[in-house]
């Protein structure tokens, strides 16, 4: 399982790439392993705001739904729209192709309460 | 308490993903539920099914016995048939769905894995004739080989000519040396064969198997991507799909259900709902708009009133397409009525169409 150091982590299994005031989102290799075979997405709108800790959207694989929680605070100004003909983006390369969103963050303060990778790793290691 | 079947071992060595099935250890999958269900419809695969139950039925009055507990006619068997057939209860609610094996020197009855105590008790419970019945599930370990090149594989290990077993019949007879009940059977709408056999040969069958595969590339299946094949040609899941809450006639099972037969368990009620008429009935959808329909999910009219509920449904990887089936308000039952599928508060399109939702099934 693949856990890169450059970008930070949600206890709820997203990661988030912060580059100035904006962040990109989207799953962990933990949590697309562990959904399988995803087959559905529900993206947020542009322009709407999400709010750390809430769900900006849904993920269906075939045999679950899970919601995606905002790891930051702030306005979603980009969503990955390839995904909603190729969801198995996000199988095959959670932290690249398989983006999901961008938002434009509010508090840049609420990315001290996430994971480092190695504080990630620690936490799936214990069961979670 | 869990139970392990006796291929647990290779299903760990294989890197299945185990879940607690019905009181079993299960692999839902392998590598991928969709790279399986694409996997049974093209080449071979494998499943464990050794969860299903067989309860073996002897005796004078077997034939009359099981003509009773089931609504299909098994006196229509020919020595070797199989037939699908359900058991109900005297209200018309099903017991559970089960297939009937007429063999050389008893009858055969392979039930769900959920079901097998429920089963045996209502069985014996109903004896009132010359047979004498025994749950030999712990016994007996169970594979499917499915998929269009499923011939080819068990072909190598059997001097039996299997094109001369035709689809719903069975043989008693030697695969990889080991003494077997096989049959053209399975629940994925391809060609394919299920083998019972003594589970203390388990390793030696499926090692067998595997090594007469390997040219076809053959791999194990998990029970995620069985449950969509099942789908896809709309065959039902008890505990989903039908249950003792809804009657065979109401399940959309009715080409099973032989009202003919004078007397069986359910027969009353099951023949005033043929005559009179339902209110509610099984049907299979596919989704007009994006979205995937799941087990509970409400049924709305176009004005958001209920008029029924979803008991499956997934992606079809085959169509591409989001499918699934429930029970709907009769008036709603029809080819190409539309309704709605409330999806976590989105109320989004869906039509009753025809089935097999998948068409190109290798099954014979």
């Amino acid at each position: 399982m693949n856990f890169p150091e450059n970008i930070k982590y949600t206890k709820s299994h997203e990661w988030i790439k912060v580059e100035g005031d904006m962040a990109i989102e989207g799953i962990t290799d933990f949590a697309q392993e562990e959904l399988s075979d995803i087959v559905f997405i529900e993206l947020p709108d542009v322009g709407t705001l999400a709010e750390a800790g809430k769900a900006f959207g849904t993920i269906e694989a075939v045999k679950a739904v899970s919601d995606m929680l905002a790891a930051v605070s702030g306005e979603i100004i980009e969503t990955n729209t390839a995904l909603a003909e190729i969801p198995e983006k996000i199988n095959q390369d959670p932290y690249g192709e398989g983006w999901i969103i961008k938002i434009k963050m509010s508090n840049p303060e609420d990315v001290n309460n996430l994971l480092s990778a190695e504080e990630y790793e620690k936490f799936i290691a214990e069961g979670h | 308490m869990t139970k392990k079947t006796p291929f647990y071992d290779k299903h760990i060595a294989l890197g299945g993903h185990l879940v607690d099935f019905v009181g079993f250890i299960m692999p839902t999958q392998y590598k991928g539920i969709i790279d399986e269900v694409k996997r049974i419809r093209t080449t071979v695969g494998v499943f464990d099914v050794s969860h299903m139950g067989e309860i073996e039925v002897k005796g004078p009055d077997a034939l009359k016995f099981i003509s009773k507990i089931t609504i299909n006619d098994p006196s229509a068997l020919s020595l070797n048939q199989v037939q699908y057939s359900a058991m109900c209860y005297n209200d018309g609610g099903i017991v559970d769905d089960l297939l009937v094996y007429r063999l050389k020197k008893r009858y055969l009855l392979v039930v769900n894995a959920s079901n097998i105590d429920k089963d045996f008790k209502w069985i014996k419970y109903n004896i009132n004739e010359n047979v004498t019945v025994k749950n030999i599930s712990d016994d007996i370990a169970q594979l499917a080989i499915q998929g269009p090149d499923a011939e080819k594989v068990i072909q190598k290990l059997t001097d039996i000519d299997l094109s001369e077993i035709r689809f719903y019949w069975a043989e008693e007879s030697k695969i990889a040396d080991i003494e077997t009940v096989l049959s053209r059977t399975g629940y994925t709408g391809e060609d394919g064969f299920e083998v019972y056999f003594d589970k203390k040969y388990a390793d030696k069958m499926w090692d067998a198997i595997f090594e007469a595969g390997k040219e076809f590339n053959i791999e194990a299946c998990g029970l995620g991507a069985r449950d969509i094949l099942r789908l896809e040609m709309y065959y039902r899941l008890y505990g989903n799909d039908i249950d003792s809450a809804t009657t065979p006639i109401e399940g959309d099972l009715s080409w099973i259900t032989r009202l003919n037969k004078t007397s069986f368990n359910g027969r009353e009620v099951l023949l005033k709902q043929k005559v009179e008429g339902l209110t509610r009935k099984l049907v299979p959808f596919e989704m007009i708009d994006k979205g995937i329909p799941r087990q509970g999910y409400k049924i709305k009219d176009k004005d958001g009133n209920i008029i029924g509920c979803v008991t499956s449904g997934n992606l079809s990887p085959m169509l591409q397409k989001y499918i699934g089936c429930g029970y709907v308000e009769l008036e709603y039952s029809n080819i190409d009525s539309e309704f709605t599928i409330d999806i976590r508060g989105r109320l989004l399109k869906a039509k009753v169409v025809k089935t097999p939702f998948y068409k190109d099934g290798t099954h014979k």
